[in-house]
């Protein structure tokens, strides 16, 4: 057990914070609106030509080229949330895409796709659920027949996000129809602009649609369009998802939040009494506090076992449901702390934080749900991490 | 950096936990709880593997170990709920060893001066317990104490939070115990009538609180893992409606639950032990944070394995209750949560 930083990695820290803070003039503003805003990605392009964006991406393919070291990972992270300055672009196309074309993707497909996409000048949505398949991913049904050179896709998926401003789509779709269903579905990448696809803005809960629905009527693509072989979607689609699990837990997010929540509760009032005075309030926050430290300490334990290159085993299999659970009581308590105040949404005078923790509520809410259900969650942790069985399926009959 | 435990460490754990699986099987437990032999049988196989030496230091005969060596050791008691005299003699080395007595450390580790700590007034006194100084000789009564039995003197503390030692066989004490839920671990009230006074100079009664709060997390911490490891286990072959009731989603849920709060606590335990060790300016927040944790995770734990085990694990014949009852007084002792939690809030100048 040592907390404490190797020399070399004081060093690194200090040559981050000295090189983000000479850069802050270039950084966009929180009015440079626009995924592609000429600000954002120059930003980017600054970054990554500094090794603090897609610093283990080879250089070959846009990257900075660095040896991953988790570590140093931690530290520039920790850096952007320390000096508040923006953070490199984060989407699914990044953190998802990119590091499935670098484990199965072909030289072309890495050559063509990696580089704009790093630099934030290509824009991802991914194509996974639909309405008919959503903890059971593997039973989609958009199909992809073949027709000549290209696949002809019909059919619809959900909770697209960025559809709208996407270029591009990677999507999985069914290409052998009598194969078992984890068997038949390929993972295709192509173009938004392709004729064919409609995208209608899904309006959820928050007001806001920060999903959309993706309908394909005849879209034909080029067969060359698939990642790794057809009918090996299932394994391509299990590479990423598994990304995206982690990232939807960050530890670090729900420290910044409590302490945001603790700043609430000493500057809102009811009967002019601040809300840290109000034992049962008080008392809420710091049982989230010690959840929030249990989170973080279970996040350095995962980070060491991952710099060791061990499995983190049951510990990882956890942060997804943990993670976002606890994320989504902050909200809550932050809300009722405000009380009536906490109630305030879109505008007004009395707003407090433009109403972000109604609006964090609802979307974690979401979060808890989306990339795989706290109930599939329970399912991974109870057979993975503790050998439990899985549900039998139904008999045939009782279809 | 490094957040994992040293093979040393792993070692450490895994040699108690090698001994305790042979010594304090549930049989054995359930004889401990009336036959004072066997449970003195049980502490003696811990005192031989060092438990007491464990935390003083090489000078004074120790191994020079931290607190989180402790707690692994702790933790282990938990699992087994056994218990030795660990949990007092690693709280009083922490409140005697820069103390006026600190030269008694070396014959509480050799066993021939054996501690009681009598401090739960310190951290809340119930009833009218406490004791008063009254020029010189001290009145009143300690509920609570720890490790009564067996021991020679007794570690207590004033309402004006001076410490003193007791030597236990004065005509000033008497003692009693007191019955708790929990049989595997004995609880006792010291009664002082004009006791002449023993005070301990320079003793650090806030390291004692935290060294024993931290134990106890790890107490819980254990006995949560053997519950929730019994509760899968009994889950994998209990059957109902021809199939092993693991195979529900409704018990997989709750056995995952169950392992989400473990894990997350299991390294908060860690980081607090820890942060003692390396008089880190977070340590008294953490520690808050993980005795307060663990409470809670215990109580949760408690009751759903229970519950996974249906019936069976509601009788005396499975003996999961001895777990659910250590989990149950670990959870008052030193502090309920909620009372730890104001103190949390209080260091973090939340609050006046």
């Amino acid at each position: 057990m040592d907390l404490s930083l190797k020399p070399e990695y004081l060093d690194f820290r200090t040559e981050v914070n000295e090189r983000l803070e000479s850069a802050r003039s270039l950084a966009p503003s929180v009015t440079d609106r626009g995924l592609k805003h000429p600000k954002r990605l120059e930003w980017q392009k600054w970054l990554i030509e500094n090794g603090l964006a897609a610093r283990t991406i080879p250089k070959e393919y846009g990257g900075f080229g660095a040896k991953p070291d988790l570590l140093k990972s931690r530290i520039i992270a920790e850096a952007f949330a320390t000096r508040n300055l923006p953070g490199p672009i984060a989407n699914q196309g990044i953190s998802m895409l990119v590091p499935t074309l670098l484990e199965l993707g072909t030289e072309e497909q890495k050559q063509k796709y990696i580089k704009p996409t790093l630099h934030g000048e290509m824009v991802w949505c991914q194509g996974y659920s639909e309405p008919g398949s959503g903890s059971d991913l593997a039973s989609l049904k958009t199909s992809a027949t073949i027709d000549g050179d290209d696949y002809v896709i019909n059919g619809q998926k959900i909770w697209t996000s960025t559809a709208r401003q996407a270029d591009m789509i990677f999507c999985l779709v069914r290409t052998e129809k009598e194969a078992p269903k984890h068997k038949g579905i390929s993972y295709l990448l192509f173009s938004m602009d392709s004729p064919g696809i409609e995208v209608r803005p899904l309006v959820d809960m928050t007001g806001e649609a920060n999903f959309n629905e993706v309908f394909f009527t005849d879209v034909r693509v080029p067969r060359s369009s698939v990642v790794c072989d057809p009918g090996e979607g299932w394994k391509v689609a299990n590479a990423t998802l598994s990304h995206e699990r982690g990232m939807l837990g960050d530890p670090n997010a729900a420290k910044t939040r409590l302490l945001a929540i603790a700043e609430i509760m000493k500057e809102e009032t009811v009967d002019g009494q601040r809300l840290i005075d109000h034992p049962v309030f008080r008392d809420r926050l710091v049982s989230l506090q010690a959840r929030v430290y249990a989170m973080q300490a279970n996040g350095m334990r995962i980070t060491t076992s991952l710099l060791k290159k061990e499995s983190p085993g049951v510990a990882g299999l956890i942060v997804k449901l943990e993670g976002c659970e606890l994320n989504h009581e902050l909200a809550r308590l932050a809300i009722d702390a405000m009380g009536e105040i906490g109630i305030l949404y879109g505008s007004g005078k009395y707003l407090k934080n433009f109403g972000e923790w109604q609006a964090k509520y609802m979307y974690d809410l979401g979060l808890i749900i989306g990339g795989g259900t706290a109930q599939i969650q329970k399912n991974i942790i109870s057979e993975r991490g503790l050998g439990m069985p899985r549900e039998p399926k139904p008999a045939q009959g009782g279809k | 950096m490094e957040f994992a435990l040293s093979e040393d460490q792993r070692l450490l754990q895994d040699s108690v936990n090698r001994v305790l699986s042979e010594v304090a099987t549930l049989d054995n437990v359930r004889l401990a709880v009336e036959d004072s032999e066997v449970a003195n049988k049980i502490e003696a196989e811990l005192v031989e593997l060092g438990v007491l030496q464990l935390n003083a230091s090489v000078e004074q005969g120790g191994l020079g170990l931290g607190l989180l060596e402790a707690a692994l050791v702790q933790q282990s008691h938990g699992s087994f709920v056994a218990s030795s005299r660990m949990l007092s003699t690693v709280m009083g080395i922490q409140l005697l060893k820069d103390s006026s007595s600190a030269s008694l450390i070396p014959e509480i580790i050799s066993g021939q001066v054996r501690i009681a700590v009598a401090l739960s007034e310190s951290t809340g006194s119930r009833r009218d317990a406490g004791i008063f100084n009254i020029f010189g000789e001290l009145t009143g009564k300690s509920l609570f104490a720890f490790d009564v039995s067996g021991a020679t003197h007794v570690l207590l503390v004033d309402k004006d939070k001076n410490v003193h030692l007791i030597d236990l066989s004065s005509s000033y004490v008497s003692i009693a115990e007191l019955e708790t839920i929990d049989r595997t671990r004995k609880f006792h009230e010291v009664s002082l009538s004009s006791c002449p006074e023993n005070p301990v100079e320079a003793a650090n009664l806030n390291a004692a609180i935290m060294s024993g709060r931290i134990l106890i997390a790890a107490d819980t911490l254990g006995a949560c893992e053997t519950m929730l490891g019994k509760a899968v286990e009994y889950s994998l072959e209990r059957k109902q409606f021809n199939r092993i009731i693991a195979s529900f989603q409704a018990v997989k849920h709750l056995c995952a639950e169950m392992v989400a709060k473990l894990e997350p606590a299991r390294a908060l335990v860690w980081h607090a032990a820890h942060a003692i060790d390396t008089n880190s300016e977070e340590a008294g927040l953490l520690v808050c944070l993980a005795k307060s944790h663990l409470s809670e995770v215990g109580t949760f734990i408690g009751r759903t394995a229970v519950e996974v085990h249906g019936g069976m694990g509601f009788t005396d014949l499975l003996g999961l209750h001895y777990w659910f009852k250590r989990i149950g007084v670990n959870r008052q002792l030193l502090g309920s949560p909620e009372r730890i939690r104001e103190e949390a809030a209080k260091i973090q100048n939340w609050i006046d």
